[in-house]
């Protein structure tokens, strides 16, 4: 049976179809998910995609998390279901409490989109099985609101525990707290990060690199030896 | 109709970069003495029924929930009395 990885369309994702084709060329089945379903059609994996969900209204995935596809990928996910937040993706996992902390405007007020380097800071999560420690990997940026926030307990927090998963390299792009580019909860199986892996999973396109791929096989793996 | 107004800043201690490129302009603009802006949203809620406290309540949970993000933000809810136009 082949492993099949959800990815969800809100009004407003842009990114949706990078992320099925991505899901595709690590190998698993990509399925549509829209933000009206609260099915999830089987899927073992959720992608939320990055954008510009609602328009960023209110806040940015403030109003994605009170759709009805949400109702269930929070019920899972707390389940131990693998769900990977990029960008507005991460913006709405931690509207939805799924992750701690919030994300602000970024500290210079300008849109940012670079390439981004990276450390991984931890390999031991759900989306992160094929990097290793202390590796270095870059992948694309490109955000308005990634000032990650969280207070300074929390901060300790996912310190002390190794959930900070990813960390800025060669500076910080947008003032978020410790450097902090991705986290993930206590059990490993959620993340959200702001730089964008399924840009980054063809030789062909954007600088050549495909450091985003193991984003997409790790899970894959993960899910197959579960 | 019944007004109620929810206020929602962000906390002291968040850095707010909109507020200070707003207070960097005034300067420039001619307007002298402004030490520090801070950014927040307004909500207007016309509230059908009477404002009770239940209506209050369920209003400070909507708030809470959703119209502030708790993590960041502060909020506070008014009920508007009728005033005259200035």
């Amino acid at each position: 049976m082949t492993t099949r990885i959800g990815v969800v369309t809100f009004p407003g994702t842009l990114d949706d179809r990078d992320s099925l084709r991505a899901v595709r060329l690590a190998g698993a089945e990509p399925v549509s998910l829209w933000h009206r379903d609260k099915d999830l059609h089987q899927v073992d994996a959720v992608v939320l995609a990055g954008g510009f969900s609602y328009g960023d209204y209110l806040r940015a995935g403030a109003i994605s998390r009170f759709s009805p596809v949400m109702e269930t990928i929070i019920e899972q996910a707390k389940g131990g279901m693998p769900v990977l937040g990029i960008c507005n993706g991460f913006q709405v996992l931690t509207e939805a409490h799924l992750l701690p902390g919030a994300m602000l405007r970024n500290n210079h007020l300008h849109f940012i989109c670079r390439e981004q380097k990276l450390r991984v800071e931890n390999a031991g999560g759900a989306w992160t099985g094929d990097y290793e420690a202390g590796q270095e990997i870059s992948i694309p940026l490109k955000n308005m609101d990634g000032r990650y926030t969280a207070d300074e307990r929390t901060l300790d927090e996912l310190e002390a525990e190794g959930r900070v998963a990813f960390r800025y390299l060669d500076g910080n792009p947008n003032g978020s707290l410790r450097d902090i580019a991705g986290i993930t909860n206590a059990a490993g199986n959620v993340l959200g990060l702001m730089p964008h892996p399924e840009h980054a999973v063809e030789p062909l396109i954007g600088t050549g690199r495909t450091d985003g791929l193991p984003f997409f096989t790790s899970v894959l793996k993960k899910l197959v030896s579960a | 109709m019944a007004r109620v107004v929810v206020d929602v800043m962000l906390k002291p201690e968040i850095l707010d970069p909109q507020g200070q490129a707003v207070q960097r302009a005034l300067p420039r603009l001619g307007f002298d003495g402004i030490a520090d802006v801070r950014q927040g949203k307004r909500f207007e809620l016309e509230v059908e029924g009477p404002v009770d406290q239940a209506a209050l309540d369920r209003i400070h949970k909507m708030a809470e929930t959703f119209l502030a993000n708790t993590v960041i933000e502060d909020f506070t809810v008014c009920l508007e009395t009728e005033k005259a136009e200035a």
